[in-house]
């Protein structure tokens, strides 16, 4: 019993403290985003006389709006396209017999783990011939591509547990293979989908490598593209910086915090699967 | 393009109504035929894609690796000569041997220290408190870690909390900005990834926790085990599968990290933080050294699939 309660305590001690650790920088961040700008405060201080309008200098430094408009662009490129054809894909790899269904699984199973680096250099010729380098298209198609081996894997994993015997009952009501999918399949993946979108979501706001070196202007970028440009541009500016930091991870933390059940879910089968 | 053939053999056969078992059969077997096929239709759009941007890259990097190239002119045969750079130069195998070393800063600290509070949270993990912490230590994850640097190389600046503290518990002695020293730099780095990975993996393994059959404690418990025979003999075996996701994610970041070097030291100073994605980037688009950057691709591609494979392998054979 007595152990039992000290274990309890170490456990919410623990917590507290792993809690604390979690939350420092962006704490730092904070305080730190409240003091005159351009000055260099020490540590964890908070100001005399917060300056609350750094924000709204860096919103408009950062040029917020286009910034938001430019990575809502990205993701409503990559993600709706992504899970209608890793959805097909997966369907087609974890349900239908598809001549060939093991090797293409293999196949896309093998860049699971591809670093994005190890192809970021023949990319760059390859979107600058295609004529696309400096627009939203050159991040937005890459990212298809690379997430394609999640997407297929993660979807496939639903399909191969669906039981053949709802497509047997289907095809004999007459159901082509088409309709089959769309009206019988794609409804009842719809957990499996949404889960991906909260996944690809993410991982096209959060891109950084292919932002930085296939669009110059950070105006076209995603919003951790664009932050890089702004620590380039503000980086002298800590007060500044932070608060720009800030307004940047916001809408990603915002979203978050309205859908965090489903985030975290999402997140842990998604390395587990990964 | 032959698309529309094998939809409509499909679509004929399956429309047939098939008023005898005999007929029936045949429908189905028609049905088989025709979406052994049809698969491929669904499977081309996703295919494409993979094979524009990902295979094709992946050979082009391949060819890239074995040639000079400065990106622009004409490129000359180089045989095994850029790899023998990768290996021979001091600079560039620095690269991959920091890498290794964040290792233990992404990967064997938020293993074993995620292992420790996991099992000390474990018999609080359904409280409320709990559940509020599930999101807090999931923050990481979820911002940019580009906004992580940031917010780190601020923490860790000569003038920053992590030297506020140590001033506070009497180490002034030891202050220093820790990312601009050669001596802490790449430590400091890892520091900023393993609160990145702490978080996940924590959580990793507490849900695996979940998942392990209270009874075996109280069992063990009956038997006399203490906490760390608990952990030793029932905890750690029943973790296996999640200690391998754990082991496998980090030690990618750490072998694939970009952006928080990038944002918090840009490799320096002098060379104590350059890892292999962020040379990549230089050699290719700054030095405009293509062929030698793309040897340095294909080892680390090479690396990270050499660690991948056999933790995956190792993990399956024994759960089977």
């Amino acid at each position: 019993m007595i152990t039992a309660r000290r274990e309890a305590w170490t456990g919410k001690l623990l917590l507290v403290l792993l809690m604390g650790i979690t939350l420092l920088p962006f704490l730092s961040l904070f305080v730190t985003a409240l003091h005159p700008s351009g000055t260099y405060p020490p540590g964890l201080s908070w100001p005399g006389d917060p300056h609350w309008g750094n924000f709204l200098q860096a919103f408009q430094a950062a040029r917020m709006g286009e910034l938001l408009k430019s990575s809502t662009l990205i993701v409503l490129g990559v993600v709706p396209l992504s899970l209608v054809i890793g959805t097909m894909a997966g369907f087609a790899i974890g349900h239908l017999r598809t001549a060939g269904r093991n090797v293409l699984f293999v196949g896309f199973v093998l860049g699971l783990t591809l670093p994005f680096e190890g192809i970021i250099t023949p990319l760059y010729y390859q979107v600058r011939d295609m004529g696309l380098l400096n627009t939203r298209w050159a991040i937005i198609l890459p990212l298809i591509g690379l997430f394609m081996p999640f997407s297929v894997f993660w979807m496939r994993a639903h399909f191969v547990n669906m039981p053949e015997e709802l497509s047997e009952s289907a095809r004999i009501d007459g159901a082509n293979v088409w309709q089959l999918f769309w009206r019988i399949h794609v409804p009842l993946a719809m957990p499996a989908i949404s889960s991906l979108a909260i996944l690809l979501f993410l991982w096209t706001w959060n891109q950084f490598l292919l932002a930085i070196v296939l669009v110059d202007d950070p105006l076209k970028r995603t919003m951790s593209g664009a932050l890089g440009a702004f620590q380039g541009q503000w980086g002298t500016d800590i007060p500044l910086l932070s608060a720009g930091s800030l307004l940047i991870l916001a809408p990603t933390l915002l979203i978050f915090l309205a859908f965090q059940r489903r985030f975290v879910t999402a997140l842990l089968q998604g390395s587990l699967k990964g | 393009m032959t698309g529309p053939t094998p939809d409509k053999a499909v679509d004929l056969a399956e429309r047939r109504p098939g008023p005898t078992a005999r007929t029936r059969s045949r429908v189905r077997r028609g049905g088989r035929r025709g979406s052994r096929l049809i698969g491929w239709l669904f499977v081309l759009p996703a295919l494409a894609f993979y094979v524009v941007f990902v295979l094709r890259p992946i050979t082009l990097t391949f060819q890239y690796s074995l040639y000079t190239w400065n990106g622009i002119g004409p490129s000359t045969w180089a045989g095994a000569g850029n790899y023998l750079k990768v290996f021979t130069d001091p600079d560039l195998f620095q690269s991959i041997l920091n890498a290794v070393k964040l290792i233990v800063f992404f990967s064997a600290i938020p293993v074993l220290l995620g292992l420790a509070i996991a099992s000390a949270i474990r018999r609080v993990a359904a409280s409320r408190l709990a559940l509020v912490a599930r999101t807090v230590i999931f923050l990481p994850q979820v911002i940019p870690l580009v906004a992580a640097g940031i917010a780190w190389s601020w923490l860790l600046s000569s003038t920053g909390v992590i030297n506020q503290v140590l001033t506070a518990v009497g180490l002034g002695g030891v202050t220093r900005a820790w990312l601009g020293d050669f001596s802490t730099a790449l430590p400091a780095v890892g520091v900023i990834g393993a609160w990145v990975l702490l978080g996940l993996c924590t959580l990793l393994l507490l849900a695996g926790m979940s998942k392990i059959d209270p009874a075996l404690y109280e069992a063990a418990r009956l038997d006399g085990a203490g906490p760390l025979r608990e952990f030793v003999s029932i905890t750690l075996p029943s973790l296996r599968q999640e200690i391998a996701v754990c082991v496998t994610v980090t030690v990618i970041a750490a072998l694939a990290s970009f952006d928080i070097i990038y944002i918090s030291t840009q490799g320096g100073p002098g060379n104590a933080t350059m890892v292999p994605g962020l040379e990549i980037y230089y050699l290719a688009f700054s030095e405009r050294q293509v062929g030698v950057a793309s040897a340095l691709a294909v080892v680390l591609m090479v690396l990270v699939i050499a660690v991948a494979l056999p933790i995956q392998w190792l993990t399956r054979d024994r759960s089977s």
